[in-house]
């Protein structure tokens, strides 16, 4: 069982870790009572709080397993949340505006999908070509926010609609709706990858391009495949954060999700060179950077703190994948 | 010749334009992001990222702030201890890079979330600065005749934009920095000192990062933890705009200090215009980038080609 977990051991005990902690502190934080008819509790706060997080990552462990790296997915959560609230909403001064009357839900949550899958295809596309990863998505980070500052017209478009603000507020079956989604698509993207010979394909990839190249893979196909995979869940995402607060803010949505998405994902035992990759290590990872973050809050240190500590887990993290700094260790066991 | 092509465009567009003062203009309000675009330039011709720079300048903004504000410290002693910490915390990014071999994406990265986390714990608010000595440093600038001046953050990005190119040029140093973004391996076999240099060129990063937060608020008067958020994006892009390979290697001060002027050309004209609305500027700056990594993958096989 242990062996099988492989690189997601670190992060599993790390969460454990933490949760006990918490629980020490706290007593009734394991506590997940019935209220209002659905459940609620510390624990499911903090998995409501790390679906977008969760979400982005699953597309961004499958990207870095290619051996790249997709910096614009916090321009995507922007661009599909002004989608989607300017489909409903047709804010006056803004393309929007000659839509009327009522949007259809299939327009509403189509349309900011399929762009966001759209934009990650055209990552796709720029990182086949041979364009290094981070320069490519780099373009659509700076791009990709003006864009949906445009969309918006820069104003913060709000709607009230119930059917869409239940996909981040609602319950079905006494849970969260965003936990479900992102367990969904966990489940989902394991499946796809895993029972399917995709996931070889994608770890062929990172490991060693040319080989796999010559060995058959389609390498081109499978870059673009991950890449819209990463717009189109972090297009979800857009949905999720803009549905929570009833509004699209385009310049404050999934600000550095990115960098949070490429921490959970370096966590989980990815290794940024690629080849390798752990989707559950990567859920546990987001899980436990959320965790921390409702820890420092509840135990009331200021809520920049989380930076710092963020900042630490990452430079641990690297240094334990670090063969260099394991032999260090090794020879210091030896003498 | 984008930017004279950029720039004749927007000077026949918009009246006065052309002006002298415009154009100093455009040096020093990117005072601020050309020097970061400078310390980025040496890091990105070794093969290396560091997004830790815009970070850093806020946390020394804000720190300025506190050190002359609240300890009551000598402006000039409070700026070289905080250059002296901007140069450490980018020594200790090359340290981590080159002695455990991990990407410098995730070590920087680091960096950033580090010293955005300081700064917002030392001051979540603005803090102003109000000092003799600084009101008598902002007095220093170069008249150019007819009422223009030469501020001095833009005699400060000149120092800069001369001294990094000669560095670069003429110097050992400056030689090895090419040759590792080269190749590593074979700059290490050549004998070049590798690591040394590296942690050099990210110590060199994080100084100029600190001096950029340090002229954010001798400009503005205050400290502000959030300055400088997004500027190691638009550094990135000067530099890249500016025809610097990112995989390292090939690329000039010069070329980063005309992406610099594109940059600034895009975002005058705009103001200029005063129709269009700022988010066109990232747009524009985007659309930009893009090109400029489209036509150099062109370009590049050719080269290596040849």
């Amino acid at each position: 069982m242990l062996k099988r977990l492989g690189p997601a051991l670190y992060p599993l005990v790390g969460l454990i870790v933490v949760l006990l902690l918490n629980a020490a502190w706290l007593p009734g934080f394991f506590v997940i009572s019935v209220r209002d008819g659905h459940l609620s509790g510390s624990l499911i706060d903090i998995l409501l709080r790390a679906a977008p997080v969760i979400l982005v990552a699953l597309g961004m462990t499958l990207v870095i397993a290619t051996g790249g790296v997709d910096l614009s997915v916090g321009a995507i959560i922007a661009i599909s949340g002004a989608i989607a609230a300017g489909v409903l909403a047709h804010p006056s001064g803004t393309l929007f505006a000659s839509f009327s009357g009522n949007s259809s839900m299939v327009l509403v949550l189509g349309l900011p999908l399929i762009a966001a899958s759209m934009a990650g295809a055209f990552n796709g596309f720029l990182v086949s070509f041979g364009i290094q990863p981070i320069v490519a998505t780099l373009a659509l980070m700076v791009a990709g926010r003006g864009a949906a500052q445009l969309l918006t017209n820069g104003q913060i478009v709000t709607f009230s609609d119930p059917t869409i603000s239940a996909i981040g507020n609602g319950f079905w079956l006494g849970l969260p709706i965003p936990i479900l989604i992102a367990f969904a698509c966990a489940f989902f993207v394991f499946l796809l990858v895993r029972r399917s010979a995709l996931g070889l394909f994608i770890s062929a990839t990172g490991a060693s391009e040319q080989s796999s190249f010559l060995a058959g893979v389609p390498r081109n196909s499978i870059k673009i495949f991950v890449y819209s995979a990463c717009g189109l869940l972090a297009g979800v995402a857009g949905l999720i954060i803009c549905s929570d607060i009833k509004g699209a803010d385009s310049h404050n949505a999934g600000l550095y999700l990115e960098l949070d998405a490429i921490l959970a994902t370096c966590l989980g035992g990815t290794a940024m060179t690629g080849g390798r990759f752990n989707l559950a290590g990567t859920l546990i990872g987001a899980i436990l950077m959320q965790t921390l973050t409702t820890t420092i809050l509840t135990r009331g240190v200021s809520l920049e703190a989380t930076l710092i500590t963020k900042a630490i887990l990452v430079v641990g993290v690297c240094l334990f994948q670090s063969a260099s700094f394991r032999a260090l260790f090794a020879r210091r066991g030896v003498d | 010749m984008v930017f004279l092509g950029l720039y004749a465009f927007a000077g026949f567009r918009y009246d006065g334009f052309f002006s002298l003062r415009v154009f100093i203009g455009f040096l020093g309000d990117n005072a601020t992001l050309g020097i970061v675009a400078i310390g980025m330039t040496l890091v990105i011709l070794s093969g290396g990222i560091d997004l830790s720079v815009g970070s850093v300048a806020g946390c020394s903004s804000i720190a300025a702030a506190i050190l002359i504000e609240r300890s009551h410290i000598h402006p000039l002693i409070a700026m070289l201890v905080l250059i002296l910490a901007g140069a450490l915390l980018g020594f200790a990014h090359g340290y981590l890079i080159s002695r455990f071999v991990l990407p410098p994406f995730l070590v920087t990265l680091a960096g950033l979330f580090l010293c955005r986390g300081l700064a917002l714990l030392l001051s979540t608010e603005s803090i102003p600065i109000n000092h003799s000595f600084l009101d008598s440093v902002k007095q220093i600038r170069i008249p150019f005749g007819g009422g223009v001046y030469f501020p001095f953050q833009a005699i400060l990005l000149v120092l800069m934009l001369i001294a990094a190119g000669f560095i670069l040029k003429v110097t050992r140093f400056g030689r090895t920095v090419y040759a590792i973004g080269g190749s590593e391996h074979s700059a290490n076999l050549m004998g070049l000192n590798v690591n040394r240099t590296r942690n050099l060129i990210y110590a060199f990063s994080g100084t100029c990062g600190a001096l950029s937060g340090l002229i954010f608020a001798l400009t503005t008067a205050s400290g502000n933890a959030l300055n400088g958020g997004g500027l190691e994006l638009d550094a990135i892009a000067a530099v890249v705009i500016g025809g610097t390979l990112l995989s390292g290697g090939y690329g000039s001060i010069w070329g980063t200090l005309l992406g610099l002027l594109i940059f600034a050309t895009i975002q005058t004209a705009l103001m200029f215009d005063g129709s269009l609305s700022s988010w066109w500027s990232r747009i524009a700056t985007g659309g930009l980038l893009l090109v400029f990594i489209v036509l150099q993958r062109v370009i590049q096989p050719s080269r290596s080609g040849s």
